[in-house]
């Protein structure tokens, strides 16, 4: 671990590439053209006090402490608001500087209290530094006259404080939040003397538009915003740098501790994902990671009803092990298998799916991607070749037209989402596809949506066809692209499909609920773009044919040349932080990693050569297969690794039922979660503080996770892996993840030139990294398809079987909201509830008066499958016709509704799309009256748990 | 496992397929697809669901599936 320096340019980094040379206290420097004169100095090591300047933001020339004297300039122009310019002679030091600068820090402190032994930024206060670089030593102004001394604190934020008394209203903090996060919560209000920052219209921090990225606190140069952690537990006193474990952005944090106590979590401007930049989940939500409801005692039960015995390591991996062999013998080889997680590390999943295939002897082997992106995985390697997104994050912004679809990147993914906002409000021009007015379409400042396709949930496929269909018969596609790059025939074959009349906007209409006309404006402004790049989500993939629309995605990029170069292709956003590792690790029953077939004979062979076992050549059971034969009997075991099915997957009561057929279900995870309360052997899980790996974004970006602290049970993930395999009587001998790592590089091509090493050396690597791209690929399909031609495919719409009715005339879609993730195991435990404290269902006005139903109502959701009862919010973000909830509560059951409808190709849930009835109720449904009885159940046997040795 | 469920898993394969122009093709893929992707108990037991004269596949599905049972 390294101290916590970075150091400050106080200006960005030039884009220009021309050179300039110039002189700087009488060194001849050469810098970018561009460059701040500022920049250039701190680039040759010269120091120039500043305070309004930091390098994450533009230039603004309000301190005036950074001013210098050039030769042949007037006066003392701000060093960070002039750039460097050939010839040009600069001096940073001299005694008129010097004096200048006094009389400024002189006014600055005159109006500051002098608290600094006692204040939370000792020892990390740019305003100290800079008093103290100018050598200030009086100030002769004295606190009598008015000041801000008296300034009310602002502490309404539950992770920082807004201390007024401190500011030096620099602005940094305005700033950050519109030119970083985009969100424009803060501003200066007022003039001279009465200037101050204020959130909002003058209101707390947490009553103002202010989503808490923490990048004004990042941003603040004194005390005046500051992580409650640090007042609370004062200067961190050494770092490390490591990967968040939330979203799929994947974001470089540099974890600040103080011993094994974390401090506070400061993103990494040198991470590639995210440049310095983070969401309130990342920044702020870690404190789940000690939370009290952690587990760290393995414990067994022999059944459900039993309580809780906490037993040693050695015992509970025995019992495991001991339980699924005994089923084995008793009902056959594939009577068992695991799940990977996609919230592990690469390496911890890599040695599941290995657990399964070698030392199971099975392919039963899958990952929480079944139920988020596996249509991505099939989707694109059927037609590009590879399962995975094609650009880096950087990528969008060289994107003129931005086209989203299905997705909520200011939720969902909000570091990227920042990102994207930076772009359109530098001009591209933004197509959203949703159902819901999100927040990209009516709550970003200075962006307009040029098209909204406010669809239908379940007509992704038709409207998708119908962009092409425009693009087609408009004759707006890129034949050159097509002709060099593409299979002639399957193009051929897909133009005249979409080509047909019902694949028109206008035959769509009725289907989509989109009028013709936008539609055929959003296809003219894609296909016409000279880059136009896709983002998708989950509300592509969790539909019956979110297959077909990740193809009809591929082929619209492909029809119309968007691959291959910075600004555009075809981008999914991963939901959790390692969807893309877990997928790249063999976690699918289907393939080995690196998306190979299991019958593939030579790759089988490699493998079978490197495990030292035979391996199975047919694909294992798929999650959801898992669940039915449970509930048939002849699937009785599994090792749940970090992952929470009992919650997360569709039609939870069927879930449910599998789980308690089974004989023995092992968990691996923080917390008793709600598959926890289903299960065996509970084998306590490590946060990502407490492991070494490596996470993969949606970028193919591959970061390292680094151990802060010590394990809180004894033991990081992959050790107890290892320790299962061993007592299965599969040899595993790792003693470190790297070493994983060199093996996963040993098996796989595109991994080939991964190492620790390098990922320490880079940063992070973006796959694929081999001897052709030795530093990794930020943009794929640069020269051709990793398949060799791209494949068009045809994309008929057909309508799920999920269809309205008098008796469910509602369409139901659920999603996740920015403070809470995926299940919300993690974010629950934090102050993050502050925002979300639980799953509501929102309904427009219209669809809310007609069932009169008010804002805050009990409301019963009733659909095919299940009831649940939640509070409503009425919102004209709705459409009519369709409501929307989050999934982060158990006790919400948004999932008891959800249907055992999937994906054709692979399974996925259809979340999107449950039919339902809505209507104001009393009291919660019986359901959840049942698992909350249930929950109170499994909470005592937990709580009665007995020591090791006791008996009950 | 469930019959229904096969079925309709093995439908939803047809559905995605059936928009291949070339007939021959369709079956391929639906065949294919069924290969890579389902566990050999499910193959056995859609197998068997026809076998024991089971109709409510699609044409082009239950083709597939009786392709797959001569290559058992």
């Amino acid at each position: 671990m390294s101290a916590k320096i970075e150091i400050d340019y106080g200006t960005p980094a030039s884009k220009l590439q021309d050179k300039v040379t110039l002189e700087i206290d009488g060194r001849e420097i050469t810098v970018n053209a561009g460059t701040s004169v500022m920049r250039a100095a701190a680039e040759a090591g010269i120091s120039i006090p500043k305070l309004c300047a930091t390098d994450s933001l533009e230039p603004f020339g309000s301190c005036r402490l950074c001013l210098v004297q050039i030769e042949g300039a007037r006066g003392y122009p701000a060093s960070c608001t002039t750039p460097v310019g050939a010839g040009m002679k600069v001096v940073t030091q001299n005694n008129k500087l010097a004096d200048i600068r006094r009389g400024i820090a002189e006014l600055y402190i005159s109006d500051h209290p002098l608290d600094c032994l006692t204040c939370a930024a000792n020892g990390d206060c740019e305003l100290q530094d800079a008093v103290g670089a100018v050598g200030l030593r009086e100030v002769r102004y004295g606190f009598g006259g008015d000041n801000h001394l008296g300034a009310e604190k602002d502490t309404s934020n539950p992770y920082f404080s807004f201390d007024p008394s401190k500011c030096i209203v620099c602005s940094r903090c305005v700033r950050a939040c519109e030119e970083v996060q985009g969100t424009f919560a803060l501003t200066i209000d007022g003039r001279g003397f009465e200037s101050h920052v204020s959130p909002g219209q003058n209101q707390p921090f947490m009553e103002s538009e202010c989503v808490s990225c923490g990048a004004c606190v990042q941003a603040c140069p004194t005390a005046t915003l500051m992580e409650k952690s640090v007042i609370e537990h004062g200067q961190p006193e050494h770092s490390a740098i490591t990967t968040c474990a939330y979203c799929g952005v994947g974001c470089s944090f540099r974890a600040d501790m103080k011993g094994e106590q974390l401090v506070r979590m400061v993103p990494d401007k040198n991470g590639g994902a995210n440049h310095g930049h983070s969401c309130v989940k990342g920044r702020f939500a870690f404190g789940y990671a000690t939370h009290k409801d952690r587990i760290t005692t393995p414990m067994v039960r022999d059944k459900i009803t039993d309580p809780w015995r906490v037993v040693s390591w050695e015992e509970a991996i025995a019992t495991a092990a001991s339980r699924l062999k005994k089923i084995q013998a008793d009902y056959g080889r594939h009577a068992i298998g695991g799940i990977t997680s996609s919230r592990c590390t690469n390496e911890e999943t890599y040695l599941v799916q290995k657990l399964v295939r070698a030392g199971f002897g099975n392919n039963n082997v899958d990952t929480c991607a079944r139920v988020c992106h596996s249509p991505t995985g099939y989707g694109l390697k059927t037609t590009f070749g590879e399962s995975s997104g094609t650009q880096n994050f950087d990528s969008v912004a060289k994107a003129d037209v931005i086209l989203v679809i299905g997705a909520n990147p200011t939720d969902g993914h909000p570091v990227f989402g920042s990102m994207m906002k930076r772009r359109l409000r530098e001009g591209a021009k933004l197509i959203v596809v949703d159902p819901r007015s999100i927040d990209l379409v009516r709550n970003s400042p200075h962006i307009k949506a040029d098209y909204h396709l406010k669809l239908r949930p379940g007509s992704n496929v038709a409207i998708v066809t119908a962009l092409a269909h425009v693009i087609v018969t408009e004759d707006l596609l890129d034949e050159q692209f097509v002709t060099e790059r593409c299979d002639i025939e399957s193009y051929q074959k897909w133009k005249a499909f979409v080509a047909l009349p019902k694949n028109s906007p206008e035959a769509v209409a009725d289907i989509t609920g989109v009028d013709a006309v936008s539609i055929r404006g959003a296809a003219r402004l894609y296909a016409s773009a000279p880059n136009a790049a896709i983002y998708y989500g989950l509300g592509v993939t969790e539909h019956s044919q979110g297959s077909t629309t990740v193809i009809g995605i591929a082929n619209l990029a492909m029809a119309t040349g968007n691959i291959g170069r910075e600004g555009v292709g075809v981008n999914p956003l991963r939901g959790q932080n390692n969807v893309q590792g877990s997928c790249d690790m063999g976690s699918f029953p289907h393939e080995f990693v690196g998306y190979r077939h299991v019958s593939d004979a030579k790759t089988r062979e490699l493998f079978e050569s490197a495990w030292g076992v035979a391996l199975e050549s047919e694909p294992g059971l798929r999650i959801p297969n898992m669940f039915a034969a449970a509930i048939e009997g002849s699937y009785r075991g599994i090792y749940v690794h970090g992952e929470d099915i009992a919650q997360s997957d569709p039609d939870i009561q069927h879930v449910h039922h599998a789980l308690r057929s089974m004989d023995c279900v092992i968990v691996q995870d923080l917390f008793l979660n709600e598959t926890a309360k289903f299960a065996h052997v509970f084998l306590p899980g490590s946060s990502f503080l407490e492991k070494n790996g490596t996470f993969t974004n949606a970028e193919r970006r591959i970061s390292p996770v680094r151990k802060v602290m010590t394990p809180l049970a004894g033991k990081e993930d992959w050790q107890v892996t290892q320790d299962l395999a061993n007592a299965m009587g599969y040899p595993m001998h790792y003693s470190h993840p790297s070493e994983i790592m060199a093996e996963i590089a040993r098996l796989t091509p595109q991994f080939a030139g991964v190492s620790y090493e390098k990922i320490d050396a880079m940063g992070s690597i973006q796959w694929p990294c081999n001897e052709q791209h030795p530093n990794g690929t930020p943009t794929m399909h640069a020269d051709s398809f990793v398949r060799g031609k791209g494949r068009f495919m045809l994309t008929e719409y057909v309508p799920t079987e999920e269809r309205t009715s008098s008796k469910y005339p509602l369409i139901l879609t659920t999603g996740r909201i920015l403070s809470q993730y995926n299940v919300g195991a993690q974010t629950r435990r934090t102050e993050n509830v502050a925002w979300h404290g639980e799953d509501r269902l929102e309904i427009h006005p219209h669809d809310a008066e007609v069932l009169g139903i008010a804002d805050g109502d009990w409301v019963g959701v009733k659909s095919r499958t299940g009831e649940t009862v939640m509070h409503a919010l009425v919102t004209d973000r709705m459409q009519p016709g369709v409501v929307y909830t989050t999934f982060h509560f158990p006790h919400s059951g948004a999932n008891v509704i959800t249907t055992d409808n999937s994906d054709w190709a692979t399974n996925c849930p259809e979340y999107k799309v449950t039919a339902v009835h809505v209507a104001k109720v009393a009291q919660p449904s019986e359901w959840q009256q049942q698992y909350r009885s249930f929950s109170e159940q499994q909470q005592s046997l937990l709580e009665e748990r007995l020591a090791v040795g006791e008996k009950a | 496992m469930d019959n229904s469920n096969l079925i309709k898993m093995a439908n939803n394969i047809g559905s995605f397929f059936k928009s291949e122009p070339d007939r021959e093709l369709a079956v391929q893929g639906v065949e294919q697809h069924i290969r890579n992707f389902w566990e050999p108990r499910m193959r056995r037991q859609i197998i068997e669901y026809t076998q024991a004269g089971g109709n409510e596949l699609m044409d082009i599905v239950a083709e597939a599936v009786s392709h797959i049972a001569a290559r058992q």
